[in-house]
């Protein structure tokens, strides 16, 4: 950098902490400056995600030529400041604070759970006087009491920082707890019988700075220095949030927040905080089995790999590769995607794969649309919500979202078919109805919503609703492509679904975004062979399974009477097969008719790399070692395509990585090495995403590195942008070396019936909390579940003629059944609204995926 | 589901009216439903929640900083007698002992103990729906309590405010 040029540019001022003089950005306040820049000021209530409140005195400081001692956490830096937080003066005001927060805080760290990672430990430790005058009883509370089922509560360790009461409001924007009894006797309570049932409420544990808080699940099982960590990234959807997963005795016990800039910002929803217990769970299937004559044993390995390989090269030889359908993969990772990619489509030579089980987009379109990344909220023009509710299907881009409109202001357009937890904030309502395009004015309100703003504007699209066909919200994204400098951002929930489609887990496409068609000759050199023509998609192969098409089914974690939307033609598909093969780690409705089962290693047991929703390749990590002989999904495939004649010469997670940077197109320099390195992760394709990748300086860890004697808070990995700019040619794919797919725009028109004025049209979402593997063998989320109720708008309940929280009968071209009715002003009139579920009461035995949209006759039992 | 009855649901909006935020109207809406049932129930709490655009958490947070508000049933009449150091060596405490034992099975009566009323001037000093009494003895005091049981005294409402 020159200094040539003259001071009247200067954009920073110039600040001296302790001796220490630096730069710093005008408006930082002096506590986050100094911390940059090597000097740490204690504190209890200020956290660097929310806005300084001041409260616990703890960062008082001296600053030359002011009066008094301001906090630092509210004060900004000025040019020309001097602050000093180490003066006898300072050093006496610590004294005391500390002093005072132990008048009543129990001396119970043997016993609490923050103990050994407790920032009031810690700073009492480094900070403090080291002895009390305070000799009487302490205040008592009685302890713990629940704030949630997932959250405990004892008052007495409170110190009364309202960083949870804040996080609650600023953050999660639930205000379920407030300070009550303000005086001496004040506490942190929910009101009454509402509970603190915030899908965000485990982030407030993690950021409590003393034991007040802690989680059910966590308390009492462990201590934090008998615990081994892994950074990883969780998979619970799509969003990939950095999570340091810890284990002790081979047992995962905790997953906590790492603070990733471009991903999470430090924050986890409930359900994959706390969704570690099912990789445990005493129905997990841990060696494979077959059945014989109807009766399920248990085999070794090779004979279990050998009848599977079996039941594929005869339905082959007798049937076509066509025969043989691939469901599933989106659970895995990368690597478990990319071979098994290789097994259907290079050795088995099907193209009848799909990752999605029509509940997504198609990948026409999900893999060739103009992608934005995450952080482009922030900086948006505006943003439109093309999806259902965002906070029960990827809680944390609800996060990142609220906090783009709320904090930073910008305009939300908000075309979702009913209201949800940001509709409150929007700009702009527009309600799309299922089967109709959108509102003929939506350019208009779009542009009204932009004026005077400068940006791109993000469309975040997911398949909001599993009643209508896909092709309605693909036709609404190219009515919206056509908005000046547009991007889009895929909403689609399930695990490592963008992975699976990047792997080629999709009909009419090979890895690395490329199709059939174009990556024909390259792939061909690469495997040997891809399949002549394009495939089937979810919906097809369970037709075709359905009419005795599909010889031999392989399910990849996948659970289509489950997850289809249409539970009716999943089932009658699953009853069709011969054969099915499972990779799973459970019996499902669908596994239970299987002839082979081959177990396979979950989430925290393997190593790989996994791509999220904005396209951000990150790593999973493995802390414990699988339950059984369970067998990570890539090598299954592995061993199969040796049994089927072609030895894929793949040996550990890396190699897969590295051959899916060779191979792919999109993937091109996303080696294990660069994956390693870089600490957030690279952004597909890293050619166009050069500049935002940060190298890591540091490993991750949880108890404090820096001398300070303080506690992690929040988690964060060290990196520093390369020294020299990344070479091009490295990150670009062979020159021979298939194009990547572009979305063409093309518009299906939706077909959907007129709607009869005595019909409701159905709109079926995803509840956070839903009937999937996960939840309903991790009892503490289980218990979290709501039973699924039809929510329709007032003035249709009336017409209907029953009571909110009544019984009524409804009807679709599938069927009827009896659910309960709540009003709900959220909900268009015309429009009925219910979650996802397979069970009798759910909407999967309504939903007929032959229709384009489903329409309800919703009668009153009298 | 109305907690306020037809009268006071008018004047929850005459009253959501006077600020700009309807926020700020959490107090005076929580002395209204205090004046209707003679505490704040939780019913209360939801139903200015639901007024205010605010949760019942919030509701809850800001009422329970104020004793003024009841969280629990209280008799038509409180009586606060006040035992902070003026009326303490005048008497308070004795006047405070006598009324909860008068009127300790009186459901429409509830004695508290309060601090300091700023009455030290006409210590020993009580308030019976928040109007003071000065120079009182145990006996005067029940005469003035039960005053306002029989109606020959006008008492305020529990929250305070004057009956037109």
């Amino acid at each position: 950098m020159t200094t040539a040029e003259p001071q009247a540019q200067k954009t920073t001022v110039t600040v001296t902490v302790d001796g220490v003089t630096f730069e710093a950005q005008p408006g930082e306040l002096v506590i986050k400056a100094a911390q940059e820049h090597g000097v740490y000021i204690p504190r209890f209530c200020w956290h660097e995600r929310m806005e300084p409140v001041g409260m616990c005195r703890m960062c008082l400081v001296e600053i030359e030529g002011g009066r008094g001692y301001p906090p630092a956490c509210t004060t900004p830096v000025a040019d020309g400041m001097v602050v000093h937080t180490q003066t006898d003066a300072v050093k006496q005001i610590q004294d005391g604070v500390l002093e005072f927060l132990l008048i009543n805080h129990p001396l119970d760290c043997p016993v609490c759970d923050r103990g050994g990672e407790c920032p009031l430990q810690d700073q009492t430790l480094a900070f403090g006087p080291g002895e009390s005058r305070f000799v009487e009883e302490k205040r008592h509370f009685p302890k713990p009491i629940p704030l949630s089922e997932l959250v405990l509560l004892d008052r007495e360790r409170c110190i009364q920082c309202a960083r949870c009461i804040r996080f609650a409001d600023e953050i999660a924007g639930d205000v379920l707890i407030d300070f009550v009894d303000r005086g001496d006797r004040m506490q942190v309570l929910n009101f009454e019988e509402q509970p603190f049932d915030s899908y965000f409420s485990g982030n407030t544990v993690q950021i409590c700075p003393v034991g007040a808080l802690t989680a059910s699940q966590y308390r009492f099982r462990a201590r934090p220095w008998d615990l081994s960590t892994v950074e990883t990234s969780c998979t619970t959807c799509s969003m990939h949030c950095r999570g340091a997963v810890q284990s002790s005795s081979n047992r995962l016990v905790r997953l906590l927040a790492v603070d990733s800039e471009p991903v999470n910002h430090g924050w986890l929803c409930d359900k994959g905080r706390y969704g570690l217990e099912w990789v445990h769970s005493e129905h997990r299937l841990i060696e494979p089995q077959v059945r014989d004559g109807g009766v399920w044993s248990e085999v070794s390995w090779p004979d279990a790999l050998d009848r599977a390989a079996d039941a594929i090269e005869t339905a082959k030889e007798l049937h076509g590769a066509d025969a043989i359908a691939v469901l599933g993969g989106a659970r895995g990772t990368n690597e478990d995607a990319y071979v098994w990619s290789v097994l259907a489509k290079g050795v088995i030579g099907t193209d009848n794969v799909d990752a999605q089980l029509g509940d997504g987009l198609p990948a026409e379109f999900v893999l060739g649309m103009e992608r934005a990344e995450i952080a482009d909220l922030d900086r948006a023009r505006a943003i439109v919500v093309l999806d259902h509710d965002l906070r029960d299907e990827v809680p944390v881009l609800f996060l990142r979202l609220r906090r783009a409109v709320l904090e930073l202001g910008v305009p939300l357009v908000d075309l979702a078919p009913a209201a949800h937890g940001l509709s409150a904030h929007a700009a702009v309502i527009a309600r799309t109805v299922p089967g109709e395009p959108l509102a003929a004015n939506v350019h208009d309100e779009i542009s009204r919503a932009c004026e005077g703003r400068q940006g791109r504007v993000v469309v975040v699209v997911g398949r909001g609703n599993l009643a209508a066909a896909a092709d309605s919200i693909v036709g609404a994204a190219a009515e919206l492509a056509r908005v000046h400098d547009v991007r889009f951002l895929s909403a689609l929930r399930r695990g490592n679904v963008h992975g699976a489609l990047d792997a080629g887990l999709a009909p009419g496409f090979l890895p690395g975004r490329t199709t059939l068609d174009a990556g024909r000759a390259w792939f061909t050199d690469q495997w040997g062979g891809v399949p002549a023509e394009r495939g089937l998609d979810a919906e097809g192969i369970l037709r075709a399974a359905a009419d005795g098409k599909i010889r031999v089914l392989v399910l990849v974690g996948a659970d289509p009477v489950s997850d289809f939307p249409d539970a009716t033609l999943a089932r009658r598909a699953i009853d069709a097969v011969d054969t099915i093969i499972a990779v799973d780690g459970f019996e499902s409705e669908s596994t239970k008719r299987a002839e082979v089962f081959l177990p396979c290693t979950l989430w925290g047991e393997k190593a790989g790399t996994v791509t999220n929703l904005e396209g951000r390749v990150q790593r999973v990590g493995r802390k414990v070692a699988p339950e059984g002989t369970a067998m990570d999904d890539w090598r299954i495939a592995a061993e199969l395509a040796l049994r089927l004649g072609r030895d894929l010469d793949l040996a550990t997670v890396d190699e897969v990585t590295d051959e899916i940077a060779r191979v792919a197109p999109a993937f091109a320099g996303v080696t294990s090495e660069l994956v390693k390195s870089a600490r957030d992760g690279a952004v597909l394709p890293v050619a166009g995403h050069l500049d935002e990748i940060v190298l890591r300086t540091g490993e991750l860890s949880i108890m404090a590195d820096d001398g300070s004697g303080t506690s992690w808070d929040p988690i964060k990995v060290h990196g520093e942008a390369p020294e020299e700019p990344a070479d091009e040619s490295e990150v670009t794919a062979h020159v021979d070396a298939p194009a990547l797919h572009v979305w063409d725009r093309r518009a299906p028109q939706p077909e959907a019936p007129a709607r009869d004025a005595y019909a409701l049209r159905l709109v079926v979402g995803r509840a956070l909390y839903d009937d999937g593997r996960l939840v309903s063998e991790t009892p503490l989320l289980q218990r979290l579940v709501r039973d699924p109720d039809l929510r329709v708008h007032p003035s249709d309940l009336a017409r209907i003629g029953v009571d909110s929280g009544g019984q009524v009968k409804v009807t679709s071209t599938r069927g009827s059944q009896v659910v309960a009715v709540r009003a709900d002003a959220g909900v268009p009139a015309g429009i009925a609204c219910m979650d996802f579920s397979a069970d009798a009461l759910g909407a999967a035995l309504l939903v007929d995926a032959g229709q384009p949209v489903v329409d309800l006759r919703v009668e009153s039992l009298r | 589901m109305s907690f306020f009855d037809e009268s006071n649901v008018a004047k929850a909006k005459e009253i959501l009216a006077r600020y700009p935020r309807p926020k700020s109207a959490i107090l005076p809406l929580a002395h209204l439903a205090q004046d209707q049932n003679g505490w704040l129930s939780p019913e209360a709490m939801e139903q200015i929640a639901d007024l205010t655009g605010t949760t019942p958490a919030d509701v809850l947070g800001t009422c329970s900083f104020y004793t003024m508000l009841k969280r629990r049933p209280c008799g038509k009449f409180v009586v606060s007698v006040c035992t902070n150091v003026t009326c303490l060596v005048t008497g308070g405490p004795e006047v405070l002992d006598h009324l909860e034992a008068r009127y300790a099975s009186e459901p429409d009566v509830t004695v508290e103990e309060v601090e300091c009323l700023a009455a030290c001037d006409g210590a020993p000093a009580l308030q019976v729906n928040y109007e003071f009494h000065e120079r009182v003895s145990p006996s005067s005091a029940v005469e003035i309590v039960e005053g306002y049981r029989s109606g020959t005294r006008r008492a305020r409402t529990v929250s305070g405010a004057t009956v037109a």
